[in-house]
């Protein structure tokens, strides 16, 4: 079984040692595991639909640049093969359904509360199917609680060292 | 014909989805597999329907958020319910917000807290314990996260101990999954009265 202090989120947090934390993190380890498994499915799925794991890859790299956490952003391009530009958030597409799934992507990550249904039916228009707005909508989703929750263990982590210091 | 709710409500609302849900009659073995359906249990939700579109990440979620709602030891349930409605209050997902303001006023036997929060939000006058933990969550949920060192020493101040932080970051960064999709692929909606 995977060490827990390897996974995503544990790894990218910096946390490690710390006896009351670490007791914390190893009684939720099947979380941190099952994060990791959320991982795969979202960002390397068998049946990816429309959009393969490279593309899927540059999304996550877009969402992690929009989040200001510009490392993870970086772990995830590195995957993003030809699609490396689409990870760049000025960057708004060459066609016009590539511009409307950016859009999107956007929205949903930075805009959660102002997402409507004319965005899905912009989809729809940018010849998007039911399932690949699903599977757009779950990336998205996934990215935005992988993020946080690196977020959150970094301030246990940054508690920890003062600790430590003091 | 059903009207689309804009404001926080503790009545749970029912989901309309904006996309084709999957349909039962049709699902692969794989979506069947992942929506449990057995003889005895054939009716599932629009938006479990609408989820089963992608069928790997409908596996793993599922599990997944069961664990961080409902794992025993650290937070207490209903104070993970604070770091779900604190999310769904940033992100504008009444029905989110609705269920789990509805499963805290359960837990607690209160309608209190929820009332205030629906109320005057982030802002809402609380316990020290309840208030830490809502601005916490509220704060993590931004985009980007806003929440910093003396959000998380408030915590410490207010008596909540590691494990219970974590359980409080897990549950509201889960929302801010869970609110993407349910508010991103539905409407919240209700019938409308007939006023004839």
């Amino acid at each position: 079984m995977k060490n827990v202090f390897e996974t995503t989120v544990l790894s990218w947090s910096g946390l490690k040692t710390s006896s009351e934390t670490k007791k914390a993190v190893q009684n939720r380890s099947n979380i941190f595991i099952m994060s990791d498994a959320a991982e795969d499915a979202v960002l390397r799925p068998k049946e990816y639909g429309a959009f393969d794991h490279g593309m899927r890859a540059a999304l996550a790299a877009r969402i992690a640049f929009q989040h200001q956490e510009d490392d993870l952003a970086r772990r995830y391009m590195e995957d993003a093969g030809n699609f490396k530009k689409i990870a760049n958030p000025t960057y708004k597409g060459e066609t016009k359904d590539l511009e409307s799934i950016l859009s999107f992507m956007d929205k949903v990550a930075e805009d959660t509360r102002n997402v409507e249904a004319e965005d899905i039916t912009a989809l729809k228009s940018a010849h998007v199917n039911d399932a690949d707005i699903v599977r757009l909508a779950e990336l998205n989703s996934f990215m935005a609680y992988q993020i946080r929750l690196i977020a959150g263990l970094r301030l246990m982590k940054g508690a920890k060292d003062e600790g430590d210091i003091a | 014909m059903k009207e689309i709710l804009h404001k926080f409500t503790r009545s749970i609302p029912d989901w309309r989805p904006r996309i084709e849900p999957v349909k039962l009659d049709e699902a692969s073995s794989d979506q069947l597999e992942a929506l449990q359906i057995t003889p005895s249990n054939t009716k599932v939700s629009d938006y479990v329907l609408t989820l089963a579109h992608d069928v790997e990440s409908l596996k793993v979620r599922s599990p997944l958020f069961n664990a961080i709602m409902y794992d025993k030891g650290g937070m207490s349930r209903s104070e993970r319910e604070i770091g779900a409605i604190g999310a769904s209050i940033v992100n504008r997902c009444i029905y989110c917000a609705s269920v789990h303001a509805s499963r805290h006023a359960q837990l607690t036997k209160s309608d209190e807290v929820t009332d205030k929060i629906f109320a005057d939000g982030e802002n809402a006058k609380l316990s020290a314990r309840d208030a830490a933990i809502l601005k916490f969550s509220v704060k993590l949920s931004d985009t980007p996260s806003r929440a910093d060192k003396d959000d998380f020493n408030e915590l410490k101040t207010v008596g909540l101990n590691e494990e219970e932080i974590l359980d409080l970051i897990l549950s509201t960064s889960l929302f801010g999954w869970a609110n993407r999709l349910m508010h991103v692929l539905g409407d919240p909606v209700r019938p409308t009265v007939n006023e004839d």
